[in-house]
C-alpha cells in the first residue's frame, strides 16, 4: 500500500509509532506531485528540499524523543495567500509576483509550530477573487475527475491538490465560498469555521469582515485534526474570538442524538442541477434513517445574500487592496515609460488646445499609482475594486454599503431563528458540478451567481462544510454543505462525519 | 468706504497623545529616531497585517474629552478614511467619521490684558486617529524622487475640532494657549509644536455687515503654522486678505468651494494649495477589521474622578482661597503643570501661597530660564524654596538678605541653614544697632546738618556705612534710628 | 442602475487605476450589469435594522501599551520598488 493512501490521521498514528517516517510521507506526497501535478496545476510553487529537510528534523526529534506538535510530520499545502516569512507569498498576482513578507501568518507559525511538513503554496483565484481558479495570473488549474473543468476556486489549487493525493492535507481561505465550493467541485472535505474562529493575520485580506482560514482534507476526521491546529484566540487579531478551541477530532467519531436538520426551503427553488438535488435529498435521507428529524426552513433573505456579498466584499476589497500602490512594495511601472506616456499626452493635448484636460493631467506620482496598479491587477480584481469604489463612493454609500450591512443583518437573524429550530442546516454547495474552463469568461455576474449557496455564512459569520455527497452521471463530485450557529464547529464536523461513515463517497479516487 | 466686519475663527487641533507604542501596534511612538527605524508589517500595511488599538491610547483621549466636557458616547467605532499618499502606505487613514469618541464639550478661554471677555469656546468633537508617515520633497527643483519616512506612520493623534466660535487671533491664540495647558496638566500630550506633536489648522471667513445685509466671504483652512505666532499672524493676514478679495470679487461663502491655504513663514503670506489635491471623495466606511469600543457611564465617572485639578479650577482656587491676584494666578498656572507642581508644594509646605508666588514668578523661573533646566532638575527644590519662605517669615533671616541666600542656594547648592550660616547672618539687637548708629552720626556731622535742614534724604550714606560695618543690620531701622537720633539732638 | 462612461472615468481616478479604452467600454458594461442585479436589495425593507458591519459582536479589544521590536531597516525596505539607504522613494509629487 503506497503512503499516499492513508488519511492523515492515520499516517499521525504510524508516524507516532514510529512505523513510517516523515521523511518517507512526504517523499512519497512529492512524488505524487511530480507525477501528477504537471496535469493540474495546484501548486504554484513546491520546495521539495525544504520539505524533506523539515521532515527529517521532526524525524530526528522524534527518534530523540523530544515532545512534537499537534501534525508533528504530516505535509500540509499553504494556498498563496498566507504570509510565510522570508518565502514567496502572491496571492496569485502579479502585484506580488516577488513579494517576500517579512514575518509569519499566525495560521502559518501554528503549522510550523505543530511541525507539519509545508510542502508549497498552491494557486488561487487572485486576492482570491473568483470561484474558479481562472483568475491566478500564473496558471490554470484544472479538477482532477475532468482536466477540462475547473477545480472551483479561489482555494481551487487547495481543494485540486487534495482531491488528486498530492498532500493529506491543505489550507485554504473563504470570504464569499471559496473553500466549500472547490471542496465541493473537487470532492474533498473543506471547512469554513466561525468569523473568529481562525486567526486573519497574515492572511492577505479580500474582504476582512468576511474571510476565514479553514481546512480542506479527504475526509472530515482530517479536516477536524488540521482545524484543531490552526484555530483559537490570537491577540494579533482583533476580530478573533476568545473562545476555547474543542478537541474536535477526539469527538468526532460520537453520533448526535436528536440531530435535527434543517432544510432551506429557497434553496430548492430555480437553477439548482437535477443531479443535485437528488443527490441532496439523498444524503437527507441517509441522516433521517440515522434518527434525525428532517425539518423545512425558511431563510427569507437568502434571495438578497449574492447582491448582498457584492456591495460588502468589494467594497471592502476596494479600500484592502489600496495598499497596492507601488511604493512600499508589490510592482511599480517603469519610470522612463511612465514619463513618457505623460509628456507625450502634455504634447497632445497642447497641440489639440485641450486646456481643461491639460489642467487636470495626473501628476507623476497618481500617473505612477495608476499605471502599477493597472499593470498588476489582473481583470477581476480591477472589476471588483471600481465596484467597491463606486459603493462607497459619496452619493451612493446609502444605497449600495449601508443598505447592504442593514441586509446583512436580516440575514443574519434569519439564521438566528432557524437555528432556534434546527442544529444542522443542509443543503447543495453550488448549483451545478464543476464547469467547464472558460465557460464564464466575460459573464462576471454569471460567474458571481454561483456563490449562492455559500455567501451567507460569511456574510451571517457561521461555519460551513462542503463534503462528497455523490457524484453526476459524468463522473463529477457533488458536495453536500452543512451550516451550523456560531462556534458550533463540533457539531457541525460531527454531523459531517455522521453522514460520511454511513457512504463510501468520500473514499473514491480521482482517475489521473 | 470700509464695511464693518467680524473674523470667524474655528480649529482643528491635531494632539499626539503620549503613549509609548504607536496606536496599532507596538512599534515605538517616539520622535527623532532614525528614518524607517520604527516600522513593523502593522504600521507599514503590509498585505494580511491587522491593527489592533493601543488601550493606552483611548484612554488618554478618554480623558481628554472628559476634561474638554464632552459627550462620551457610549459606542464608538473605527473608519476608514481612503485616500492615495505615498506616506499613506495603507492607502487609508483608520480614523473615525460618524460616531467619534467625543462631542459637544467646550472649554473656557480669557485674556489677563482684557483684550476680549471670558467665553466659552465650543468643541464639536475630538476623535482618534493614526498618523500618517513623512515625505521629504525636493523643494528646490521639485525634480528628484521624494523620500518616504514611515516612522511616524500610526503613531496616535487626537483631533479636536473646535466649534468657529473665536472672532480674532487673540482669542484663537488664547485657545492654543489654554489646550496646550490642558493638555499638558492631564498629561495626554506634551504638545511639542517642534516635534509635531501639536499641530493646528484653521478655518476664517469674514462676517460683513453691508448695507444690503449680512453677508459672509467663503471659508478658508489654512495649513502649515508651526507656532501660536504663525496661527496669530496668518489669521491676521488671512482676515485682510479676506476682506480685499471680498472688496475686489464681492465673492461670497457657497460661491466657491472651500479653499486650502498654506502659511509661509518666510513671507508672512498664506498662499493657495493646488485645487486638484483638495477635491477629495474619502470613501469612509467602518474599519471592518477593528471592533468598536463600548465606554459605560460609570467608566466616565471614574476618569473625570481621577482627572485631578485642571487649570481653570486651580486659578480660581489661588485667587478665591488663598489670596492671589487673578494676574498672579493666570501666570504662574499659565507656566503649565512641573511650575505649578513645584509652586503647590512651596506654597502648601510654607503655608504662604503669595511669598511662593512672588518667587517662583519672580527669581525661580528667571533662574530656571537662564540655566536652561527643568524645574525638577532645579537646584532650588520646592521643599527648600518652602525653607527660604518660612525662614524669612519666622524673622531669622532679615527680607533684605534673603536674595543672599537664594544665590548660594541656587549657585553652592546650599540649603537654607547652612547659607545663612555661612553669610553670618544673625539677628541685630536694637541696642547695638543704636550705638552703631550714634558712632555713625558722630562721624558725619555735614550729613547731620543736612539732615536738620531738612534734607533727609542725606541719611543714605550712612545707611550703606552701616551696611558695611554690620551686614545684619536692618537698612530700614537704620534710617529710622538715625533720623530719629538727628530729630531729639542726640 | 445605469452607469455611464463618465461615472467609470470617475471611480477609476479615485480608485487610482489607468483603464484603458477598451477596458473603460467593458467596465461600463459589466458595471451596470452587476449594479442592476445589486439594486435588488432596494425592494428589502430595512427600516430600523441596524447595519451590520462586523460578522461578529465583539468590542473593546485593546493591546497594552507596551513597545514590542521593530523590523530592522533593511528588511523593512526589502521590498520596496524604489529606495535609497533610508527609505522608499517615489516620483516627485509636484512634478508634472
Ligand atoms: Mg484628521
Ligand atoms: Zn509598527
Amino acid at each position: 500500500m503506497s503512503l499516499i493512501n492513508s488519511t492523515a490521521t492515520e499516517a499521525l498514528d504510524l508516524l507516532a509509532k514510529g512505523q513510517i517516517t516523515s521523511v518517507a510521507l512526504t517523499s512519497a506526497y512529492l512524488q505524487r506531485i511530480a507525477d501528477t501535478d504537471d496535469q493540474i496545476g495546484a501548486f504554484l510553487r513546491v520546495d521539495a528540499d525544504a520539505a524533506l529537510a523539515r521532515a527529517a528534523q521532526i524525524d530526528q526529534r522524534r527518534q530523540a524523543k523530544q515532545p512534537l506538535g499537534k501534525l508533528a510530520g504530516l505535509p500540509v499545502a499553504v494556498k498563496d495567500v498566507l504570509c510565510d516569512s522570508q518565502t514567496q507569498t502572491t496571492c496569485g498576482s502579479q502585484m506580488l509576483a516577488s513579494y517576500r513578507p517579512p514575518y509569519d501568518a499566525t495560521v502559518v507559525a501554528r503549522l510550523k509550530s505543530a511541525d507539519a511538513v509545508l510542502l508549497g503554496r498552491t494557486n488561487m483565484d487572485e486576492f482570491a477573487m473568483g470561484g474558479s481558479t481562472e483568475n491566478s495570473a500564473f496558471q490554470l488549474t484544472r479538477n482532477p475527475w475532468d482536466l477540462n473543468r475547473t477545480p472551483g476556486g479561489s482555494s481551487g489549487g487547495a481543494a485540486a491538490c487534495v482531491a488528486a493525493g498530492m498532500t493529506p492535507l491543505s489550507i485554504g481561505s473563504d470570504t464569499g465560498g471559496s473553500i466549500r465550493q472547490p471542496a465541493g467541485l473537487c470532492g474533498v472535505v473543506g471547512l469554513k469555521p466561525t468569523y473568529g474562529r481562525v486567526s486573519r493575520y497574515g492572511l492577505v485580506a479580500f474582504a476582512s469582515s468576511l474571510d476565514q482560514v479553514g481546512p480542506l482534507a479527504a475526509n472530515t476526521t482530517d479536516a477536524a485534526l488540521l482545524l484543531e491546529a490552526i484555530a483559537g484566540h490570537d491577540t494579533q487579531d482583533a476580530t478573533s474570538l476568545d473562545a476555547p478551541v474543542p478537541r474536535f477530532s477526539a469527538e468526532i467519531d460520537r453520533p448526535l442524538t436528536g440531530l435535527r436538520i434543517g432544510v432551506v426551503r429557497e434553496h430548492f427553488t430555480t437553477g439548482l442541477d437535477g443531479e443535485i438535488e437528488h443527490a441532496v435529498r439523498r444524503a437527507l435521507d441517509v441522516y433521517q434513517s440515522q434518527g434525525a428529524t428532517i425539518k423545512e426552513i425558511s431563510l427569507p433573505h437568502s434571495k438578497y445574500a449574492v447582491a448582498t456579498y457584492y456591495v460588502i466584499a468589494p467594497s471592502e476589497a476596494s479600500s484592502n487592496l489600496a495598499r497596492y500602490d507601488g511604493v512600499h512594495y508589490g510592482h511599480r511601472t517603469d519610470r522612463a515609460e511612465l514619463l513618457d506616456e505623460l509628456a507625450t499626452e502634455q504634447k497632445e493635448l497642447e497641440s489639440a488646445g485641450d486646456r481643461e484636460a491639460l489642467k487636470n493631467i495626473d501628476n507623476g506620482l497618481v500617473r505612477m499609482y495608476r499605471r502599477s496598479r493597472a499593470e498588476g491587477f489582473g481583470p477581476e480584481v480591477k472589476r471588483r475594486i471600481m465596484l467597491g469604489a463606486y459603493a462607497l463612493s459619496a452619493g451612493y454609500y446609502d444605497a449600495y454599503y449601508l443598505k447592504g450591512l442593514k441586509v446583512r443583518r436580516l440575514i443574519r437573524q434569519d439564521f438566528d431563528a432557524a437555528f432556534q429550530q434546527v442544529d444542522l442546516i443542509a443543503g447543495p454547495v453550488t448549483a451545478q458540478a464543476a464547469f467547464k474552463l472558460g465557460e464564464m469568461a466575460g459573464d462576471p455576474l454569471a460567474m458571481y451567481l454561483v456563490d449562492l449557496y455559500t455567501v451567507s455564512a460569511n456574510l451571517a459569520g457561521l461555519p460551513g462544510i462542503s463534503l462528497p455527497c455523490g457524484f453526476t452521471q459524468s463522473g463529477l463530485p457533488i458536495g453536500l454543505q452543512l451550516q451550523a450557529p456560531p462556534l458550533a464547529e463540533d457539531t457541525l464536523l460531527r454531523g459531517a462525519r455522521m453522514y460520511e461513515q454511513a457512504t463510501e463517497w468520500h473514499k473514491k479516487k480521482v482517475p489521473i | 468706504m470700509s464695511t464693518p466686519y467680524t473674523t470667524i475663527i474655528g480649529l482643528e487641533v491635531h494632539v499626539q497623545l503620549a503613549t509609548q507604542s504607536k496606536l496599532f501596534c507596538g512599534c515605538p511612538a517616539q520622535f527623532g529616531a532614525e528614518p524607517n527605524t520604527q516600522t513593523c508589517p502593522v504600521c507599514m500595511g503590509l498585505p494580511g497585517s491587522l491593527p489592533v488599538m493601543n488601550r493606552a491610547a483611548y484612554e488618554l483621549s478618554l480623558k481628554t474629552a472628559v476634561a474638554l466636557h464632552c459627550e462620551i458616547p457610549t459606542f464608538t467605532k473605527w473608519d476608514r478614511k481612503q485616500y492615495f499618499y505615498p506616506d499613506l502606505p495603507k492607502g487609508y487613514q483608520i480614523s473615525q467619521f460618524d460616531l467619534p469618541m467625543s462631542a459637544n464639550g467646550y472649554m473656557k478661554i480669557s485674556d489677563d490684558k482684557g483684550r476680549f471677555e471670558p467665553k466659552k469656546v465650543g468643541i464639536t468633537r475630538a476623535h482618534l486617529e493614526e498618523d500618517a508617515g513623512k515625505s521629504i520633497h525636493d523643494e528646490v527643483t521639485g525634480k528628484a524622487d521624494s523620500e518616504i519616512d514611515l516612522n511616524r506612520t500610526g503613531t496616535p493623534l487626537l483631533e479636536i475640532v473646535s466649534e468657529p466660535d473665536m472672532r480674532s487671533s487673540a482669542e484663537a491664540r488664547a485657545y492654543l494657549q489654554e489646550l496646550k495647558l490642558l493638555l499638558t496638566y492631564i498629561g495626554v500630550s506634551d504638545c511639542n509644536m517642534q516635534e509635531g506633536s501639536l499641530r493646528v489648522d484653521a478655518n476664517v471667513n469674514l462676517h460683513l455687515e453691508t448695507p444690503v445685509g449680512h453677508v459672509a466671504t467663503p471659508i478658508v483652512e489654512i495649513k502649515n503654522m508651526n507656532s501660536f505666532r504663525a496661527v496669530q499672524q496668518a489669521l491676521d493676514y488671512e482676515a485682510k486678505r479676506q476682506y480685499r478679495v471680498w472688496q475686489e470679487t464681492g465673492q461670497k461663502l457657497g460661491d466657491s468651494p472651500k479653499q486650502t491655504r498654506g502659511w509661509d513663514d518666510a513671507t508672512g503670506k498664506t498662499m493657495a494649495q493646488r485645487s486638484k489635491e483638495e477635491s477629495s471623495d474619502y470613501r469612509y466606511f467602518p474599519d471592518p477589521d477593528l471592533v468598536p469600543v463600548r465606554t459605560t457611564a460609570e467608566r466616565v465617572e471614574e476618569v473625570r474622578a481621577a482627572l485631578g485639578e485642571l487649570p481653570a479650577d486651580l486659578r480660581t482656587r489661588l485667587t478665591a482661597t488663598h489670596g492671589l491676584s487673578a494676574y498672579d494666578a493666570d501666570v504662574l498656572v499659565n507656566q503649565g503643570p512641573d511650575i505649578v507642581k513645584y509652586f503647590l508644594l512651596a506654597a502648601e509646605t510654607s503655608g504662604d501661597y503669595k511669598g511662593a508666588c512672588n518667587w517662583v514668578t519672580q527669581d525661580i523661573l528667571r533662574s530656571v530660564k537662564e540655566q536652561d533646566v527643568a524645574i525638577d532638575q532645579f537646584a532650588v527644590s520646592a521643599l527648600q524654596l518652602a525653607a527660604l519662605i518660612t525662614a524669612i517669615n519666622d524673622g531669622q533671616l532679615p527680607k533684605p538678605r534673603a536674595k543672599e541666600v537664594f544665590e548660594l542656594m541656587l549657585v553652592d547648592r546650599m540649603d537654607v541653614a547652612a547659607a545663612i550660616n555661612t553669610l553670618g547672618i544673625e539677628q541685630v539687637d536694637e541696642s547695638a544697632l543704636v550705638t552703631l548708629c550714634q558712632d555713625l552720626l558722630r562721624a558725619n556731622p555735614k550729613i547731620v546738618a543736612d539732615v536738620q535742614n531738612g534734607k533727609h534724604q542725606a541719611i543714605g550714606p550712612l545707611v550703606g556705612q552701616a551696611k558695611k560695618k554690620n551686614p545684619n543690620a536692618d537698612p530700614g531701622r537704620v534710617r529710622e534710628i538715625c533720623l530719629e537720633l538727628v530729630a531729639r539732638g542726640e | 442602475m445605469a452607469i455611464t462612461r463618465a461615472d467609470v472615468e470617475k471611480v477609476a481616478l479615485l480608485a487610482r487605476l489607468q483603464l484603458t479604452d477598451g477596458e473603460l467600454k467593458m467596465m461600463t458594461t459589466d458595471l451596470s450589469q452587476i449594479v442592476t442585479y445589486v439594486d435588488l436589495l432596494a425592494e428589502v425593507d430595512t427600516e430600523g435594522v441596524e447595519p451590520m458591519a462586523h460578522a461578529v459582536e465583539v468590542s473593546n479589544v485593546f493591546a497594552e501599551d507596551e513597545v514590542r521590536p521593530s523590523l530592522p531597516r533593511e528588511q523593512a525596505l526589502a521590498n520596496a520598488p524604489g529606495r535609497n539607504e533610508r527609505g522608499y522613494l517615489v516620483p516627485p509629487v509636484l512634478g508634472g
